[in-house]
């Protein structure tokens, strides 16, 4: 549609006219703010914990399990140098030998959602199926945050005024 | 020729003073736009652009996607 949109505003004299080909979606999935009325509903990209742990392919998992857990978690996403998810664990992989390289330990590929996608929404698709977090990333795979199951439902629930 | 930009330009063209404009239905806009931007239906564009858009500046359209 915008391609139309743009040609016919050049024809009509507007002589400077650029198409944002990739549109809404792709500013959404990049996370960055919209306006409108559903601005203020809670997205997954919000609500996401951006101080997840991250870790690298080749780290073992014994040092790495030792690291998140002393920050207080039981998960951690593993990253390349880009920041582009590559796989995670959750508890269970955690518990595996601590010797292993994190690539032998992690789920890799795991689903990701993108950070517009409405809170609701999520809280629904990890209580069906039973996932503790899922990451949250960009459209070009980039971490943004991991979404936990309880903080998903916590902010999908009506609060007080 | 209108020409094709990603988002880094679309920022970059936002920070010179460009008009951002949604081409898609109302309802749409809506619900969602991005910052600033204004609601030019595809169908309205030959009623309203005249009055709701300054010659003088870049116009960057978008829709949803690039389906």
């Amino acid at each position: 549609m915008s391609p139309r949109a743009a040609w016919r505003l050049e024809s009509l004299g507007f002589g400077d006219v650029y198409d944002y080909v990739a549109g809404k979606l792709d500013w959404m999935a990049a996370g960055l703010p919209t306006e409108g009325t559903n601005a203020e509903r809670p997205r997954a990209g919000g609500v996401a914990r951006k101080d997840v742990p991250i870790c690298g392919v080749k780290e073992r998992l014994g040092a790495v399990r030792d690291r998140v857990r002393e920050l207080g978690w039981d998960a951690v996403v593993v990253v390349n140098d880009e920041r582009v998810v590559l796989g995670l664990l959750r508890s269970k992989e955690l518990d595996a030998d601590p010797d292993l390289l994190i690539e032998q330990a992690m789920r890799p590929g795991p689903s990701t959602f993108r950070p517009f996608v409405f809170i609701e929404e999520m809280a629904r698709f990890l209580v069906e199926h039973r996932l503790e977090s899922s990451p949250v990333t960009t459209s070009d795979g980039r971490l943004v945050g991991l979404l936990l199951q309880e903080d998903a439902v916590h902010e999908s629930l009506p609060h007080e005024p | 020729m209108p020409r094709e930009i990603d988002r880094n330009e679309v920022r970059r063209l936002l920070d010179g003073g460009a008009q951002l404009v949604e081409v898609l239905p109302p309802s749409e806009y809506e619900e969602d736009h991005l910052p600033g931007a204004l609601s030019l239906p595809l169908r309205q564009i030959e009623r309203q652009a005249e009055s709701l858009l300054q010659r003088g500046r870049p116009v960057i359209v978008y829709c949803w996607d690039a389906a």
